[in-house]
């Protein structure tokens, strides 16, 4: 029988299989940001361990690094001393490290990729549940914990349960302004937050095999939010055409040598998953969230839903709660919901192509006079090519502030976060409670719609907005 | 980290689904760098107001439940970031068993590593308990006999990986373990994989 994507790249880590279904998998890729490693190097040196393969890492700040005045240290001093951390502890163990000031300073999934880091058939492990990401690429890359990273750089393996596949086949057309977070969104809507969870899930058809690989990787990023700790793409040309001549990919004959391999990869025609799901995107809507659940999305023509409409009484009490958090009362029209703050940003949508896609909705257009909005981008080199391309400009000429790279608002650890009641657009992946700030509401929604949002000042139909068709 | 055997308390029901780990520890506290003393943040802006007064009627802060080292609550327990924290601020209340539907898969590993035990059992039997827990019933897990019992009566079967259980019982340090029982295995593969994969090992010498 033929073997899955995941298949292959379980099979082909595999250090030793247990009896109890659970393997010690190789793993060939490490990425370190400076919030989720700090226990982990105290527990290899408490024992006196070294890290088993520098070279097999690579380390940026990201989280709470500031995303004004780079010239400045940063001003929380728990930050400036996280930051400090991971400096020290990657000098002393010798780990490929790009510094605050270097342009090549990011997202660690936005980097990742960006320098060739991240490649098709590896296993890639860091210390963030959005690693999903890079499973774009077609490699096994998932989230784990800090006591987990201290045991992938100390052992350069990691003990795991092989988990169920699932194929998400995107067919349709995909209209103009629909964006792969617009399809994320009404995915999960649909499954739910936990719906795919015990699964590695896999996007195909032709629907994907369009997406640019920004669109790609957000789609792969979003998987967690459907409760997938693994989102996979099967490796293709554009792929390899990404790939092609990055810092730390291959290079030369080197590279066809791995392409070689990497055209293995894709799932094999007679391959079995354990679920299989179609979703035709012809119908999908912009989709924006709701509640305090990325699972709260529905078309941005629709209606707060009501929480009598669920027979459940826990989900009923959940759907009470979500509302009442987020100030909103059944039967109002999304579209009607007034924001305050605009996000562009986030491992999910801060790509250039992202970036295109926000500043051709607010050029020639201003800021809503109320709305605050920034534009995160996803690295210094996605910084450095939005300003080539005039993006930036567009950008501030709309009234929107131009910032340096990093999470920013979409975790709130680095001083960019909501005030209390505070009501953001944002492009991030998570409405949770408090996610953005303590007390602020988030409206997750696609680069274009978060533009939008920004023109008008409430949540808005982008396709109207640019005169086309709803 | 400390074994987990067998614990017998009161449990805690928070029937809502999808608690995530931003709800257990919100992400301005990741900027503490230590792992112990965390207990203070747990589910911190569910408990306490902005200017640090507590808010009323969080369950864990309600008697008799402030004591209860078992949390039972609804599917997806866990969900959203792969924050540690999220499990050593349960550790650091005193929770050491937490049952539900489904957890999220991060929050499952990282709580394995610390002696947490997560069970995940059937919808209809989690809301059954949990009405049980909010009784005031006594709950008594068996990690040895594999048996969770509520008023000493058994309600279900413990169905962990084996390789999960022993390493929940003895309390074992994992890296010590895969280094001294797998260090050569690990070489072994890696000599095979770069022979496969050369170009997975430019970087090293």
């Amino acid at each position: 029988m033929g073997r899955t994507l995941y298949d292959k790249l379980w099979d082909s880590h595999v250090i030793r299989s247990y009896d109890d279904g659970s393997a010690l998998l190789y793993v060939d890729r490490h990425l370190l940001h400076e919030v989720s490693t700090p226990q982990s190097f105290i527990a290899i040196e408490k024992k006196g361990r070294s890290v088993r393969r520098p070279d097999a890492n690579l380390a940026v700040p990201d989280h709470v690094v500031s995303t004004t005045n780079r010239h400045l240290p940063i001003a929380d001093p728990l930050a400036r001393a996280q930051t400090q951390r991971l400096v020290e502890n990657v000098a002393r163990h010798k780990i490929p490290f790009i510094p605050l000031d270097d342009q090549r300073q990011g997202i660690v999934h936005v980097i990742g990729p960006e320098q060739g880091f991240t490649l098709p058939g590896i296993t890639l492990a860091c210390g963030d549940s959005h690693t999903s990401t890079h499973g774009a690429f077609g490699c096994l890359a998932f989230g784990i914990g800090a006591s987990e990273c201290g045991i992938v750089m100390a052992t350069q393996a990691i003990r795991q349960q092989r988990t169920k596949t699932m194929r998400v086949n995107l067919v349709g057309l995909q209209s103009p302004f629909i964006n792969a977070k617009d399809i994320a969104l009404a995915f999960i809507a649909r499954i739910g937050a936990n719906g795919a969870a015990g699964h590695a899930v896999e996007y195909a058809g032709p629907v994907v095999a369009k997406m640019s690989m920004a669109e790609r990787m957000t789609l792969c990023n979003m998987s967690i939010e459907a409760g997938a700790r693994v989102g996979l793409i099967a490796p293709d040309d554009q792929t390899f055409d990404y790939l092609r001549g990055r810092p730390m990919a291959p290079k030369g004959e080197m590279f066809e040598h791995a392409l070689t391999y990497w055209r293995t990869l894709p799932s094999d025609a007679d391959a079995q998953f354990h679920r299989e799901l179609t979703l035709d995107v012809s119908d999908v809507e912009p989709h924006v969230t709701w509640g305090t659940s990325p699972e709260d999305a529905a078309p941005i023509g629709a209606r707060v839903p009501s929480p009598e409409d669920l027979t459940e009484a826990t989900r009923r009490e959940r759907r009470r709660r979500a509302l009442a958090y987020m100030d909103l009362k059944p039967g109002d029209p999304l579209e009607a919901i007034a924001i305050d703050v605009v996000f562009i940003g986030s491992c999910t949508n801060s790509r250039i192509e992202d970036l295109r896609a926000a500043a051709a909705v607010v050029a020639g257009r201003h800021v809503a006079a109320h709305v605050k909005a920034i534009v995160v981008p996803g690295s210094g080199l996605v910084r450095e090519q939005a300003e080539r391309e005039g993006l930036a400009q567009t950008f501030l000429d709309a009234g929107f502030e131009w910032r340096e790279p990093g999470c920013s608002m979409c975790v709130g650890m680095n001083g960019d976060r909501l005030e209390p009641g505070q009501r953001c657009a944002s492009t991030s992946n998570r409405n949770f409670e408090g996610r953005q700030g303590v007390g602020g509401r988030t409206h997750l929604m696609s680069p274009a719609m978060a533009a939008a949002a920004a023109v008008t000042g409430r949540l808005t139909d982008v396709r109207k907005l640019m005169g086309g068709k709803p | 980290m400390t074994g987990f055997t067998t614990t017998e308390s009161l449990a805690a029901y928070m029937p809502e689904q999808n608690i995530d780990t931003d709800a257990i520890y919100p992400a301005r506290y990741l900027l503490l760098m230590e792992r112990e003393g965390l207990g203070p943040y747990l589910f911190h802006d569910r408990r306490f107001h902005g200017d640090g007064t507590p808010k009323e009627g969080f369950i864990l802060d309600l008697e008799p439940f402030s004591k209860a080292q078992v949390l039972v609550a609804g599917a997806g327990f866990g969900c959203g970031s792969s924050r540690e924290q999220a499990v050593w601020a349960l550790t650091g209340f005193g929770v050491r068993c937490v049952i539900a539907p489904s957890f999220g898969e991060i929050f499952a590993g990282n709580a394995l590593k610390n002696g947490l035990l997560t069970i995940a059992l059937p919808e209809e039997v989690v809301a059954r308990i949990g009405a049980a827990a909010q009784r005031g019933a006594r709950f008594r897990i068996d990690l040895e006999e594999c048996i969770l019992c509520v008023d000493n009566e058994i309600v279900a079967t413990i169905d962990l990986p084996e390789g999960q259980r022993m390493a929940l019982l003895n309390g074992w340090d994992e890296t010590d373990v895969l280094l001294q029982e797998e260090g050569d295995a690990i070489s072994g593969f890696e000599t095979r994989h770069r022979m496969a994969q050369p170009w997975l090992f430019q970087g090293s010498t």
